[in-house]
């Protein structure tokens, strides 16, 4: 019988020690099929062998893994099951590895170990029949350099870079790129000249998520910004922090903002605070803070949860003003109907390019709309591509 | 001693180059603002190439990436320390000045410290915080159970009472904008909520319309949720999504200095 695989009798190992010579020669004289022990029970012709079967270093992944792939046989009756089991050569001591349906025709065997050869063997059985076995190749798993099924996403994230670097240099050339106004941006200074008028504090709340947040890194940038500005106006700061990475990395961008506005001498340890780590202790410390200390404007930018409407509304209850700034769209409807200006999604992330006006940053910000536009024309191809029945088309952008 | 490709690596790029950039820093300041831009260089582009390349030094489970994440977690450790030391002398300062609302501070680091305290000696005793070897509770736990998770649940509670007063705030039809979104809600609420079935149960020959008008109200719930809902929604994540791609590319290529402190240009 033709399979993909190898036969028993072609699985056999070649012996050449010498000091094995009469193990040789008692193996040749023995059955070919007797090379490897058997199982019970012996082989059965009633049972169909399956064919195609192959065994392969499990593509993509990072080693230890073996796929094997076969084609069932016809005729299997109700209960045959696949069996599958392995051996590492020379010593062909076949161990059972798992036992499928019919039906699945593939198995990813986990077990294995990187560089070592193994040959798999396949049969049918069912109750107290078993078909004729169907050995593999030898094969071994290894680490790959490269996932092949994430190379749709390897080429956007290709593309995008290569956007970004060439709206970044055209940038730097001195081209002109436009920038729409962004309302929640503008009204960061007046806001901080109001709390200044009235002799007020601005009380900047940066989420209460990690610095591993790209949302929170985006809002320290801002502070940034309005760290430059209080120490400008001789504003009052305040920032309670929920995360320690968040409070560390505050403290020192607020203090790099006043040593930057050659204001020093207005720079407290103390503007830039601990306060808890849990969220709803933080919630109600900041909600505390607003209520007895009145501040005249409230910045509410990171990452918020369950917390956000507790400190908007409190926020909004004390008259503050206050601009808020998300990029998860669970938690902006709140923010949206209790904050003055809310930032909403991208315009997070463009805060310290328009704040800024520098070149580069304002560059990357023409990448991301060039980004978005390639964006809006897959998605209408996608639509019409999809209405006219091509429905593999959303198949090219999934990933695994 | 394990010396693995993935772990010397991680040594050398986060702890040998920066001890040897703020070494140099000392002779020039220029260079020694460049050692943090060095470190977030390396520690973005780490996790996007263990995305493509999943060699067992980079992406396996003792490889770079996952290694990178721990390390992550013991710099959180120390700077907890520092927020602790942080909320000490903030603390002892508002009392020992008897600054406005200083009553608090006393309650806050009577608080820590019973509570910490309670903890770090659970800890070195090793009876753990949580319980007992009988079986029962530590004390620890108790502070936990009886003070700390009812007033947690008490601050999340308050949410509703916020979400009422938001909600009457923000449906108020001012304009065409604003009542497009009341009539919204309002139809969402009926759909998700059986109101109609409640009015209808006193009076049974109207069940069986009130049920219809809520089936259809529900599935015209579900329409708005998925469609004009979802169609906005994906188009603010698809945004913010392509915003903090850029950022992320900024931020490792050097360009977003920001966070750092170190923005410059206004």
């Amino acid at each position: 019988m033709r399979t993909g695989g190898l036969s028993r009798a072609q699985a056999r190992p070649t012996l050449v020690a010498a000091p094995l010579l009469a193990l040789l020669l008692q193996l040749l004289a023995r059955p070919a099929s007797a090379a490897a022990p058997e199982t019970t029970p012996p082989p059965s012709a009633e049972l169909p062998a399956p064919t195609s079967f192959a065994a392969i270093d499990r593509p993509s992944d990072g080693g230890g893994a073996v796929l094997l792939t076969w084609k069932d046989p016809p005729g299997l009756p109700a209960d045959a099951a696949i069996q599958i089991r392995r051996a590492v050569p020379p010593a062909y001591e076949w161990a059972d590895i798992a036992t499928v349906k019919p039906g699945v025709q593939r198995y990813e065997e986990t077990t294995a170990k990187d560089g070592v050869v193994y040959r798999y063997e396949i049969r049918a059985t069912a109750a107290t029949l078993a078909g004729p076995p169907v050995v593999s190749d030898p094969v071994a798993s290894r680490d790959n350099w490269f996932a092949a099924n994430r190379t749709n996403s390897f080429i956007a994230t290709a593309l995008f870079l290569a956007i970004l670097l060439v709206s970044i240099a055209m940038a730097k050339s001195g081209k002109n790129i436009f920038i729409r106004r962004i309302a929640g941006l503008n009204a960061i200074d007046e806001a901080i000249g109001r709390a200044t008028e009235v002799g007020k504090k601005v009380l900047y709340i940066p989420g209460i998520q990690s610095m591993d947040e790209i949302q929170t890194i985006a809002s320290i940038s801002i502070l940034s910004h309005v760290a430059r500005v209080t120490a400008r106006y001789g504003a009052d700061l305040d920032v309670p922090n929920k995360d320690p990475l968040t409070f560390v990395s505050a403290r020192e961008v607020v203090r790099s903002a006043y040593l930057a506005e050659g204001r020093p001498d207005l720079y407290r340890e103390e503007m830039v605070n601990y306060v808890t780590y849990d969220q709803f202790a933080y919630t109600a410390a900041v909600s505390a803070r607003m209520t007895r200390e009145k501040p005249a404007a409230i910045f509410l930018i990171g990452y918020f949860f369950a917390e956000s409407l507790i400190l908007a509304e409190t926020g909004q209850s004390t008259g503050a003003i206050q601009i808020a700034g998300q990029a998860d769209p669970t938690q902006l409807p709140f923010f949206v109907a209790t904050c003055d200006y809310t930032l909403i999604g991208e315009e997070l992330y463009a805060a310290s390019a328009y704040l800024t006006r520098e070149p580069i940053l304002l560059g990357s910000m023409r990448a991301q709309d060039i980004a978005k536009a390639i964006v809006i024309l897959l998605g209408i191809l996608g639509i019409i591509l999809t209405s006219f029945g091509l429905v593999s088309y959303p198949n090219l952008f999934k990933t695994q | 001693m394990n010396f693995e490709f993935g772990r010397v690596a991680l040594v050398v790029l986060f702890a040998v180059l920066p001890v040897v950039g703020i070494a140099l820093g000392f002779f020039a300041p220029a260079l020694r603002a460049r050692g943090p831009l060095f470190v977030a260089f390396f520690a973005g582009i780490i996790p996007i190439l263990s995305l493509y390349i999943p060699k067992r030094f980079l992406s396996g489970e003792a490889g770079m990436r996952p290694r990178l994440d721990q390390w992550l977690i013991i710099v959180a450790g120390f700077a907890l320390l520092l927020g602790i030391v942080n909320v000490i002398q903030n603390g002892t300062r508002k009392v020992a000045r008897r600054e406005k609302g200083w009553p608090y501070s006393v309650v806050l680091l009577t608080g820590l410290f019973i509570t910490g305290g309670l903890g770090i000696w659970g800890a070195i005793s090793g009876q753990g915080i949580t319980s007992l070897p009988n079986g029962s509770g530590t004390p620890f736990k108790w502070i936990a159970d009886n003070f700390f998770l009812p007033l947690q649940a008490t601050i999340f509670a308050l949410l509703a009472f916020f979400m009422a007063s938001a909600a009457f705030r923000a449906f108020r039809a001012r304009n065409t904008e604003a009542t497009i979104l009341l009539v919204a809600g309002i139809l969402v609420m009926s759909g998700r909520v059986p109101l109609l079935e409640f009015l209808a149960a006193p009076f049974p020959p109207l069940q069986p319309a009130a049920a219809g008008a809520s089936q259809a109200l529900g599935k015209l719930t579900e329409w708005i949720m998925q469609t004009p809902n979802g169609a906005a929604q994906s188009g603010i994540i698809i945004g913010a999504a392509l915003g903090a791609a850029s950022m992320a590319i900024r931020l490792i290529l050097g360009i977003e200095k920001g966070y750092l402190g170190l923005g410059g240009g206004e």
